[in-house]
């Protein structure tokens, strides 16, 4: 089966190719990426004035599965990705049970591609339990596909154990992905300590406090020879500390998030629940800093953060909300505005930030539309010009500060292993022969069966 | 225990008791919350009381006509001074029972009464 996306501009980093080209696909395999490819047998999107890239990968979201499906479950997750064109995910451990042991590794992986959405790939707890004590079975965990380790939430408060955790990974291979926070600073927050928190009566959040939990972890990555990715970053000084640690050799990486490099802690002012996430919104000097660092490279990769949560669970009063937004269906809008538009980056860096980069980080074989790689492809228009309702919303949840936002640039349609996981009604009229998203398993007869 | 980047929002904040009363037409002392003493926001109440507390030796300079409110309840001898407090108590009350009017009448707004125009 071959299909042929025809006349994009087809930007793919791993290559350093941003030109107009064909991208032929047989079947789950990029055959070639070339200018008036064979058309011949192969079914035909007509890709002009769009934009052909290898697949958006998010290495941080939360799918919520096991153990609170209410939120999220990994079809619901795996949707949203379809939906903002990416094709992989590296799942947070923080579920019921935390994700600490070699069969629940397993059973998210076995999930993923039961749904077969997106790839789905778990990143392990460190400690067990994300308690703080005890390393989790590192070398099993990754041995079982585990594709890096995080008390994501909750982070290590013991440098004694992140030390020993960073040292005792390195034998993995695979990075500490740490949400930097000095909790003992922050606790009792709910969002950023500044100005807008003193107008609004909500305890605050000191930037100090991520900035603490960022210096402590490079150092000790630095001292253990470890390998550290630091999880959304928000401020002007983790941004600076991780810049220095990388101009020193330190084996150090970092995250930014849309909601960061486009709100403020403004956006609290009404106090709206679903602008509040850990770490907070932050003031302005902070949101150009974290630009900065994306566009000098300090920050490697865009990841949502995706966390869903109920709708009930948000109707509630600030300070008692959980902590989170989804962010999977407008990632690639909110970057194509504010680093495209907004910052002068080009795509070719955009879709580095997005797709390889985060891909080469977690050793995925994802992130390029080199020819044998998996055809795992995103199309997008960077002019259409939307409006984000709950009707584009894959996930579950709905908690998110951005409805009613005027996006301009929206994913047409994803491939995963050559087929779609979302077509976009738009790219329907533009394709020969409509790709058509393959029918869906019929779950309840599967765990009836089993 | 100042708020967060309270300048920004168009005030002088200061820390010295003695010259903000010195530059003051009136002076409004607010409780000191013991249930926030956890938190290691002061060392003690006795602490406290002596060097921000308004007592009859930090007013001896002030020239008289200084208004001293307080929003009720008050800690004696902690925030404000028994005798302080004593003193200008004619104040005071009457800050409390408007306080309690004025609560009424927000209330009433906000669940959606009318005003009166």
């Amino acid at each position: 089966l071959r299909l042929l996306i025809r006349g994009g501009r087809v930007v793919d980093p791993a290559t350093q190719h941003d030109a107009v080209a064909d991208v032929l696909i047989e079947d789950d395999t990029i055959l070639a990426v070339e200018r008036n490819l064979d058309a011949s047998n192969a079914r035909i999107v007509d890709a002009r004035g769009l934009v052909v890239a290898p697949g958006l990968v998010d290495m941080h979201v939360h799918f919520r599965e096991p153990g609170f499906e209410y939120k999220e479950d990994i079809e619901t997750g795996s949707r949203a990705a379809a939906r903002g064109g990416f094709t992989a995910v590296a799942c947070m451990p923080n579920t019921n049970p935390v994700i600490d042991a070699e069969s629940l590794v397993a059973q998210v992986i076995q999930r993923g591609n039961d749904v077969g959405l997106c790839r789905v790939y778990p990143i392990a707890a460190i400690t067990k339990g994300q308690k703080g004590a005890e390393l989790t079975e590192m070398r099993v965990l990754s041995d079982a596909g585990a594709v890096g380790f995080s008390d994501d939430g909750l982070p290590v408060e013991s440098a004694r154990v992140m030390r020993r955790a960073m040292e005792y990974a390195t034998f993995t291979g695979r990075p500490i992905i740490a949400h930097c926070e000095e909790k003992s600073l922050a606790a009792g927050g709910h969002m950023h300590e500044g100005e807008v928190s003193t107008r609004l009566g909500i305890p605050g959040m000191p930037g100090a406090a991520e900035d603490l939990g960022v210096a402590r972890e490079v150092r000790l990555a630095e001292m253990a020879h470890g390998r550290l990715h630091v999880c959304h970053v928000s401020t002007a000084r983790s941004v600076d500390v991780v810049r220095r640690a990388k101009e020193r050799g330190v084996r150090v990486t970092a995250e930014a998030t849309p909601h960061h490099f486009t709100l403020t802690d403004e956006a609290v002012a009404g106090f709206d629940a679903n602008a509040k996430m850990n770490p907070p919104l932050r003031p302005e000097s902070d949101r150009q800093a974290v630009i900065r660092g994306l566009l000098d490279g300090t920050l490697d990769a865009v990841a949502t953060d995706h966390a869903p949560h109920a709708a009930r669970e948000k109707l509630v009063e600030f300070d008692r909300a959980p902590f989170g937004i989804i962010g999977l269906e407008t990632s690639l809008a909110l970057s194509l505005e504010v680093l495209v538009r907004g910052a002068g980056m080009d795509l070719l860096t955009l879709v580095d930030r997005m797709s390889a980069t985060p891909a080469r980080l977690l050793g995925l074989e994802a992130g390029s539309l080199r020819p044998g790689a998996p055809a795992d492809v995103v199309v997008f228009d960077t002019e259409a010009e939307w409006t984000f309702t709950e009707a584009d919303v894959g996930s579950r949840a709905r908690n998110t500060p951005f409805f009613g936002r005027k996006m301009t640039g929206r994913v047409l349609l994803t491939l995963l292993d050559g087929r779609a996981t979302w077509e976009s009604p738009a790219i329907r009229a533009r394709l020969g022969v409509a790709v058509g998203v393959p029918a869906k398993k019929d779950r309840s007869v599967e765990a009836s069966a089993s | 225990m100042l708020p967060a980047e309270i300048a920004k929002l168009g005030v002088e904040a200061t820390t010295d008791v003695r010259r903000a009363l010195r530059e003051a037409d009136a002076v409004n002392v607010l409780r000191i919350q013991f249930e926030r003493m956890n938190e290691a926001l002061i060392p003690s109440i006795r602490e406290y009381a002596r060097y921000f507390g308004l007592t009859e030796e930090k007013l001896a300079d002030i020239p008289a006509g200084l208004v001293v409110l307080h929003p009720g309840p008050m800690n004696r001898d902690t925030e404000i001074a028994h005798e302080v407090a004593e003193a200008n108590a004619g104040t005071i009350l009457r800050q409390v029972s408007n306080g309690v009017a004025v609560r009424m009448a927000v209330l009433y707004l906000l669940s959606g009464g009318e005003g009166q125009n």
